[in-house]
């Protein structure tokens, strides 16, 4: 099978998707001629010109505003905001808008919208170009999140969430874009939005996680491994719907938990699935929940400083390794 | 000395550049920042400056190549100084972090033991003594991959335990040769669950240590069945239960344990531990075995008390709701054969308590009073106690002053 990287893997879903259905479109700040400020776009509005692409002022309330109001008409607009750091500057509209028009209307309409967020850090970007905002779009009803982490998950779930009729915050890791390269089907798929993957089978530790953290976490499991300690790697994919039933599946075979996220400690969704666990499968529990996460602080500038903060191989084997001495 | 030119940082992801034209050759002369090359990439196209002055050494890479971001594209020859790099340091190591939280708690408190709810469950639910087994985990804690393995029957990682008060050690059962099933001597195997084992392994250790002795009295319930007959059907009228006999042989041993408190006690090596509170067991028959759950503080109840929390315990036995603690701390036990029509029986103690009172079949037998024959309810009451603690004449006397109380239910009134 042909190998892509995930950046070309989301470039090819939207291609296709537009193809596909003519009510598909994009807008974002200079995903036009620009073809992006990732070059995600590239070649999307030579292949459909004006009228399908749109290049809109630098306004996430605007991008996002656009989006829930063509989306009430018929189109299925895939809204970029250049950066996940910036869409603050939509939050209204997503949370308050797109979040709850099917449920003011009684479930007159659908807002079948798509916002493509690239986030994550580790790429010195600092402040503004390395957050990992998808806790305050969890939280909130009314909308689906996903995290793809492999080129094959990203072309699959973008597919999918262009399809769904729900507005769907996909999250791309930047850092992914072209260091993640993988197998991807010529022929048409999607990957269900709401379902897991077991990207590693184990017995004896499961660790969740999603996104960029997937590949520290695969790499820690398998210095474990040579340790004797089998860990099940389960890569969420979706955040909103998550997959409960595969997390407690594996809880009950380990009976010990660790989540991996980038995103900063309090209030990630590893707090929600630590206090799900506690709460629905304390019975099963032979040691504590534990988390390796980004601390609570901003992304720093200096590149040791954010090398110090992030997750890494090392802190999530040393994480495993307290976990299976308990 | 040697300085490499390398390809620069170009952005957020950006991985790598491609070399575009070179503006020296090697052998040309450079000035510090002047530009040496051009490299490009999706994003932006940069022009590479000399990091120091001195002469263009060698090209490792030709126009057209695709170099990754940090790599070396050139060497340079320079007179300089090394050029002013700062020296990072590397981030200090993690471990340090790691540390820090790991200092929190590496041992479990003293003289505590961690039973965390999984290993909880599978004792409970399996009868296992949690004693019994070696832990591997932290401060020696037992985990599931140390139950798992003793549930499956392999052998304990451990072998019968210190005995803590210098009893004789529980003795390995003599095997006996399987008898071979043929057609003539058939055999069923029946497997011992695991709840068997424990009751087996109770009631060995029960009559290995405590040298049991049981003492019979016949009471006269005639007053007490009078009694039940005159107002059983209001009370189940109003307490939704049937009244039986157990409620007033119940307080009957109550009040009688607190004149006689070495049979509500239990013996260590040294001491002999009388308690001063009355937790009783009422012996329970299920199909799979019998227990004996306790009624805590029992003294502290009336007839209809004891009645609805017998009942209750009894209840909960039978739909499997006892909680482990349910079972547990009891100071002494009734146990009940003469449901089944027994007349006499030997119960046995459930250690470390110091006596256990077996109720037998209440019948209508003929008796002699006032030197005449004449038809009365009798009864008999089997005390088993553990000789060690309490003597002869103080079993005979206990027995025969709870024969006294109910022969005049009356007494129970104090």
């Amino acid at each position: 099978m042909r190998e892509i990287t995930y950046l070309e893997a989301i470039r090819e879903a939207m291609l296709e998707e537009m193809e596909r259905d003519e009510s598909v479109f994009v807008l974002g700040e200079d995903v036009g001629a620009y073809g992006g400020a990732f070059q995600a776009t590239k070649g999307i509005y030579e292949k459909f010109g004006e009228a399908r692409v749109l290049d809109t002022p630098i306004a996430e309330s605007c991008i996002v505003g656009v989006a829930i109001g063509a989306a009430l008409v018929g189109y299925r607009p895939i809204a970029e905001m250049q950066f996940a750091d910036f869409i603050s500057c939509g939050f209204d509209q997503i949370v308050n808008q797109a979040a709850t028009l099917r449920y003011r209307t009684g479930g007159r309409v659908d807002v079948p919208l798509v916002i493509r967020a690239p986030s994550g850090g580790g790429v010195h970007g600092g402040l503004y170009h390395s957050q990992n905002p998808e806790a305050w779009f969890i939280h909130r009803p009314g909308l689906k999140v996903v995290a793809p982490a492999t080129p094959y998950d990203a072309k699959g779930l973008l597919k999918a969430s262009i399809r769904d009729n729900n507005p769907v915050i996909y999250f791309e890791h930047k850092g992914l874009y072209r260091r993640a390269k993988g197998p991807v089907p010529d022929e048409d798929y999607t990957v269900p939005i709401g379902k897991a993957e077991m990207k590693r089978e184990g017995t004896d530790l499961t660790l969740v996680t999603y996104s960029a953290m997937l590949f520290p976490c695969l790499a820690a499991a398998e210095t474990m491994d040579k340790e004797g300690v089998e860990v099940d790697v389960i890569d969420l994919r979706s955040l909103a719907p998550l997959d409960w039933e595969a997390v407690f599946q594996s809880v009950r075979k380990t009976s010990k938990l660790l989540i991996v996220h980038e995103d900063n400690r309090t209030c990630g969704i590893g707090a929600e699935i630590a206090a799900r666990v506690a709460e629905e499968a304390f019975d099963d529990l032979d040691g504590p929940v534990m988390r390796v996460t980004y601390p609570d602080t901003h992304h720093p500038f200096s590149p040791p400083l954010e090398e110090f903060c992030l997750p890494n191989e090392q802190k999530i084997v040393g994480a495993l390794r307290r976990l299976a001495s308990y | 000395m040697e300085v490499k030119i390398v390809v620069p940082h170009m952005g957020e992801s950006i991985v790598e550049g491609t070399i575009l034209k070179w503006l020296k050759r090697p052998g040309d002369r450079v000035e510090r920042d002047e530009s040496v090359v051009e490299i490009g990439s999706d994003k932006i196209d940069v022009e590479v400056p000399a990091p120091a002055r001195g002469t263009l050494k060698e090209i490792l890479a030709q126009e057209g190549a695709t170099v990754a971001v940090g790599k070396a594209v050139a060497l340079l020859e320079t007179e300089d100084a090394a050029p002013a790099r700062p020296k990072t340091e590397a981030p200090p190591e993690p471990e340090a972090a790691e540390e820090g939280e790991a200092k929190q708690e590496e041992t479990p408190p003293k003289g505590r033991r961690r039973i965390t709810p999984v290993v909880a469950k599978l004792a409970e639910r399996h009868g296992v003594d949690l004693d019994q087994i070696e832990g591997t985990g932290l401060g020696g804690r037992v985990t599931k991959k140390d139950v798992l393995p003793y549930l499956e029957g392999r052998r304990p990682t451990q072998e019968a335990p210190e005995p803590k008060r210098k009893e004789e050690a529980l003795p390995t059962p003599t095997p006996r040769r399987a008898a071979v099933p043929s057609e003539e001597e058939p055999v069923e195997v029946i497997p011992v669950t695991a709840m068997r084992k424990a009751i087996a392994e109770h009631l060995v250790r029960s009559k290995q240590t405590a040298p049991h002795v049981t003492t019979v009295a016949e009471v006269d319930m005639t007053r007490l069945v009078n009694f039940r007959e005159k107002h059983k059907a209001d009370f189940e009228r109003q307490e939704g239960i049937s009244l039986t006999y157990m409620p007033f042989i119940a307080m009957a041993c109550i009040r009688t344990l607190k004149e006689f408190p070495f049979l509500n006690a239990s013996m260590e090596e040294e001491r002999i531990l009388l308690k001063r509170y009355y937790h009783i067991g009422v012996a329970v028959a299920l199909e799979e075995g019998l227990v004996v759950p306790v009624i805590r503080h029992a003294d502290r109840l009336d007839i209809r008390g004891l009645a609805h929390a017998i009942h209750d315990l009894a209840e909960r036995a039978r739909t499997k709701k006892l909680a482990s603690d349910d079972l547990k701390g009891g100071t002494f036990s009734i146990t009940n054969p003469g449901a089944f029509g027994a007349v006499l029986s030997t119960p046995i103690i459930n250690y470390p308590q110091a006596a256990i009172l077996g109720v037998e079949a209440i019948r209508k037998a003929p008796v002699v009073r006032d030197d005449q024959i004449v038809i009365r309810h009798m009864i008999y009451l089997c005390l088993s106690y553990d000789h060690r603690i309490v003597d002869g004449a103080t079993a005979v006397q206990f027995n025969q002053r709870v024969r006294r109380i109910l022969e005049n239910p009356l007494e129970l009134i104090l």
